[in-house]
């Protein structure tokens, strides 16, 4: 291999917190990009993948490491982005938007006109020059996109999930049609580095795939995909291939994370885990559509995902609560429901309620210890506050909340405790 | 008893800290503060309305002086005024919005009727009904308090009831089907669905109105009647004395008095209603900073407040599930015939209305009022115009491109823009005195010099939307920005200008109607004995009201009405709605 394009070296990046404590988000990345190459960086939402992107395109600086292109020409070093919201100026029209860059960079009118015309006729945008892009579908939006991050002749492309923003089949003509590009060679990029949680996606683009794990985001898994373009996604090999990433990804759900003190699969569940934010309503619905044809009780999680048209990173949360409340278990990317979960499935609303109440207080500490604190309290009441401190013993204020509102949304639902917003405070259902 | 039992439950559990005891505690203290706040405003309102209906005589044997330890007791009967006439604004907007909203007919000459009334100055309104209300109450204090509580309430109803309108003619489609499906009344639908809709627009629009009314709460105060000056107790009439006299020390007391009940009012009263109108946006993605108030928490914690309003709240209950006026129909009936010669007969009613006025209108500028007075008064219009215009232009160039500095830093946003709101509600004329003085001792020209004071109070709105907008500037499209290198003069012009567009024109359309608004008092201004008058329409409308001139009063802010609805109508409407069309973003 050839010296890389991009070479970034031990980039550490943490935020600040309002409260000044640090937040790590990325540890110790090590990523060569070779020239003619794309690469996928795929993993759970708050990975910091998005961030690494970001520090590679300098719009923010990482606390540790450094960033470094090694390209002779200038215009090879030059970085330009697709954006996951498009990114567009409401007030320019597709030309312009266009033309936008390419004025940054001081070129003459004439010849600046000329390119942009010609990106818009390469990414297929051709008549819709002067439209400005609230007139465009999200697809055509995309385009845009594309023409505008093109026309500057950058020698790396990043895209910040260009195409998770867009409807599953214009998200497919996009995908295949820069590959197209992209295979012959029609476009000025040397490279192409992309963000995405969608597995199929990844696979179905890049030469290499790296996973990353959270908490503080780091590379897990570097997978390299030889698969020939045009690839085809019912072909085994490609199956194959999304199956075993899958597997990957659950896996490391169920992996103790001892550092973080997080829940872990078999690790004792304890009053300030973190749980994941997901509502009665998903979990139930899982439920159901896993008890129900064709699964009857297991399923294969990536056929699952495309099943229910979820993205891995909003699937993923709702499997996690499954195994937290023992209504089901994963194991090798599968996921089979318990004994609890078929008869929930089976249940009538109230009788669910109950279920899911008593499942509640079996296996999450924190709901029964709220539980505990409000019934032995003559008024069966307690400030918000009062829980709040208590957790944040253990974690900052941020998270504190949103463990907090996830208790409080699933015992709203298992009818177990009320909360009243205007006071901040909770009580048992009928105190009075 | 309370504290025994909880310490028995703290015992029963491990307590992670001692902040529960200090919250237990103070859910006592919110009690006594809540009851005592509400016992203050009570014993207040009836103090004040007593002392309003006093006979004119008081203010004889007991004139108002210039001592400081009288200025809280000036500063309760400006505030009460301000209160007073804050209600009836809010009463007569619940009452005009939903006639115009709901019946067409009547829409199509209310609403035209309140543009109009919203375009003529506040203090002509004063010049036109201080005698009429005089008049009703001859021997009373009353009548000279209805003129000033009237003027602030010309500075507030008007914006606030277009708001509310505009609230009632955008009520989503779903929820009108909703209110069919369930079949409410349309009582019911007003109290259920309409007004809480409407809700956070309005206070939003209330706390801007109050803005422009502390303006004029001073300047309405030392009213003329006749050819006698009456100052009514309150710091308008402190500030006016203090000026007559010259003397620095009060302006100085009264400026301080005037900042704390302005920072008061926004802490007891419009911080806890924007807090609470919060929960009737009509969104479905929860808001990441939705906004607080201490007081609102206060009153929500309180059982005892709770107990204390609920009779208010059952009332209100009630009031809203009486099922007056019909339901809608679920289809449009199909028009009658009748209901056609109806419309005519309507039309011609109104036509022979707005006859009848002309005729008088023309005898009465021919009876009283020469060509010569027209043209010269269309002249001082023309004048004070090129004034608002070069102001406006002249705080745009300063205060856009500071206040997308500004949003653009949130940190930085957090503190600038609440002291920006309290600078539009500060009345800027208490700072006119030290134009008076700088412009006679450095001997400046008053025509250009003067002018400042007409936008000293009203620039602040173009500051703080032009920071609103830079903040709610899209992230991803700054971080395109910065990825593509757009730098400098085009990133103002391609990026950072267009962005907050349409919040600049909501600020310059405040700031000029404010500006016109100021141009009476600004454009003549004293000192003592010493009087320095800039040429222009309002220190004509100004030196006309003095001398109690009423046809060239009636000629002077016709014309100013008419101006300012010319340039709403050519200039400000055209661009709001491009700004709407254009630079919103998705």
């Amino acid at each position: 291999m050839t010296t890389p394009l991009l070479e970034l070296s031990a980039i550490t990046h943490s935020f600040e917190r309002p409260d000044g404590r640090k937040l790590k988000v990325l540890e110790n990345i090590n990523l060569n990009l070779a020239e003619g190459e794309i690469v996928s960086l795929l993993g759970k939402s708050g990975s910091g993948k998005s961030t690494l992107l970001r520090i590679i395109s300098q719009l923010i600086s990482p606390s540790e490491g450094s960033v470094a292109f090694h390209a002779s020409e200038e215009q090879a070093k030059r970085v330009a982005m697709v954006f996951q919201t498009f990114a567009l100026f409401p007030w320019l029209s597709v030309l312009e938007n266009v033309e936008l860059g390419l004025e940054a960079l001081g070129v003459p009118e004439k010849e600046m006109r000329k390119r942009a015309l010609a990106a818009i006729d390469l990414i297929g945008l051709d008549g819709y020059e002067s439209a400005y892009p609230r007139e465009l579908s999200g697809g055509m939006k995309q385009r845009v996109g594309f023409a505008r991050a093109l026309v500057v002749n950058p020698g790396l492309l990043l895209m910040d999930e260009p195409f998770s923003a867009l409807d599953v089949l214009t998200a497919e003509t996009l995908k295949t049609d820069f590959i197209d590009l992209w295979m012959e060679k029609k476009m000025p990029l040397k490279s192409v580095l992309m963000v995405t949680h969608n597995i199929e996606e990844a696979v179905l683009m890049s030469d290499r795939i790296l996973i990353f794990a959270s908490n503080p985001g780091r590379i897990a898994e570097e997978i390299r995909i030889d698969i020939p373009h045009p690839r085809d996604r019912q072909g085994s090999t490609f199956r194959d291939m999304v199956e075993r990433i899958y597997q990957l990804m659950t896996t490391g759900l169920s992996r103790p994370q001892s550092q973080q003190g997080q829940r872990a699969g078999l690790a004792e569940p304890t009053i300030h885990d973190k749980l994941p934010r997901v509502s009665p309503n998903q979990i139930a619905g899982l439920v159901e559509a896993l008890a129900g044809a064709p699964y009857y009780g297991r399923a294969d999680l990536p056929a699952l995902d495309h099943a229910l048209q979820m993205g891995t990173d909003e699937i993923l949360p709702i499997v996690e609560s499954l195994g937290l409340f023992r209504f089901g278990e994963v194991a090798q990317g599968d996921i089979t429901l318990t004994v609890a979960g078929r008869i929930f499935a089976e249940a009538g609303t109230q009788r669910r309620k109950e279920i899911f109440a008593e499942h509640l207080l079996q296996n999450v500490p924190l709901a029964s210890y709220m539980y505990r604190v409000l019934y032995e309290r003559p008024d069966k009441r307690a400030p918000r506050a009062r829980f709040l401190t208590h957790l944040e013993d253990h974690m900052n204020e941020e998270e504190a909340n949103e463990v907090l509102d996830a208790v409080t949304s699933w015992a709203r639902y298992a009818e177990l405790f009320a909360y009243h917003d205007n006071s901040e405070s909770y009580s048992l259902e009928n105190p009075d | 008893m309370w504290k025994t039992q909880y310490s028995i439950g703290r015992n029963q559990i491990s307590p992670p800290t001692g902040v529960v005891s200090t919250h237990t505690a103070r859910v006592t203290w919110f009690d006594m503060v809540a009851f005592m706040l509400v016992a203050a405003i009570l014993v207040f309102v009836a103090w004040g309305v007593g002392e309003f209906s006093a006979p004119i005589s008081t203010l004889k044997r007991d004139p108002i002086t210039l001592e400081p330890q009288n200025l809280p007791e000036y500063a309760l009967r400006t505030t009460l005024r301000m209160l007073i006439a804050v209600s009836a604004a809010l009463a007569f907007t619940l009452i005009y919005a939903p006639i115009a909203a709901k019946s067409r007919k009547a829409g199509q000459i209310l609403i035209p009727v309140l543009d109009i009334l919203q375009s003529i100055p506040v203090l002509g309104y004063v010049s036109f009904t201080v005698t009429a209300f005089v008049a009703f109450f001859p021997r009373s204090m009353l009548g000279v308090e209805l003129a000033a509580i009237f003027a602030i309430f010309t500075a507030q109803a008007w914006n606030m009831t277009l708001s509310f309108y505009q609230s009632l003619r955008t009520v989503p489609a779903e929820m009108e089907d909703a209110a069919r499906v369930f079949n409410l009344s349309g009582w019911q639908k007003f109290w259920r669905m309409e007004l809480p809709y409407a809700m956070p627009g309005l206070v939003w629009n209330m706390m801007m109105s109050m803005s422009g009314g502390w303006f004029f709460v001073v300047a309405s105060e030392a009213i003329t009647v006749g050819n006698e000056q009456v100052f009514l107790p309150g710091i308008g009439s402190y500030i006016a004395l203090a000026i007559q006299q010259q003397d620095l020390n009060a302006i100085a007391c009264a400026i301080g008095a005037m900042g704390i009940v302005i920072m008061l009012y926004d802490q007891l009263l419009f911080r806890p209603l924007v807090a609470w109108s919060d929960k009737f946006r009509y969104e479905f993605t929860a808001r990441e900073t939705a906004p607080k108030s201490w007081m609102l928490d206060l009153f929500q914690k309180s059982a005892l407040a709770r107990r204390l309003l609920w009779p208010l709240g059952w009332v209100l209950h009630k009031i809203a599930c009486l099922r007056l006026f019909k339901p809608a129909p679920s289809h449009r009936r199909l028009r009658a015939h009748s209901a056609r010669l109806f419309d005519y007969a309507w039309y011609a009613l109104l036509a022979l209305l707005a006859l009848f006025c002309l005729r008088h209108v023309v005898i009465f500028l021919s009876t009283s009022i020469s060509v010569a007075d027209m043209w010269h008064v269309a002249q001082m219009g023309g004048i004070t115009l090129a004034r608002v215009v070069v102001l406006i232009m002249l705080a745009s160039l300063l205060w856009v491109p500071l206040g997308i500095y500004i949003g653009l830093r949130p940190g930085l946003a957090a503190w600038i823009q609440p002291l920006a709101q309290f600078l539009a509600a500060f009345p800027a004329n208490l700072l006119f005195p030290l134009a008076v003085f700088l412009i006679s001792h450095y001997k400046l020209n008053a025509d250009i010099w003067l002018s400042p004071l007409m936008i000293l109070g009203t620039q602040w709105y173009i500051l703080f939307n032009v920071v609103a907008g830079a903040s709610v500037f899209p992230n991803d499209l700054q971080e395109a920005a910065k990825n593509f290198k757009i730098r400098r003069w085009l990133w103002w012009k391609k990026v950072a200008l267009p962005g907050v567009f349409p919040y600049y024109i909501t600020g310059a359309i405040a700031a000029s109607g404010g500006a016109w608004n100021a141009s009476i008092v600004s454009e003549m201004v004293s000192w003592g004995d010493e009087r320095i008058t800039a040429r222009g329409l309002g220190s004509y409308i100004a030196q006309m009201t003095q001398n109690g001139d009423f046809a060239h009063i009636a000629l002077g802010i016709g014309t100013m009405s008419l101006m300012v609805v010319l340039c709403n109508r050519f200039v400000w409407w055209p661009l709001y709605g491009m700004a709407a069309r254009k630079f919103r973003f998705d």
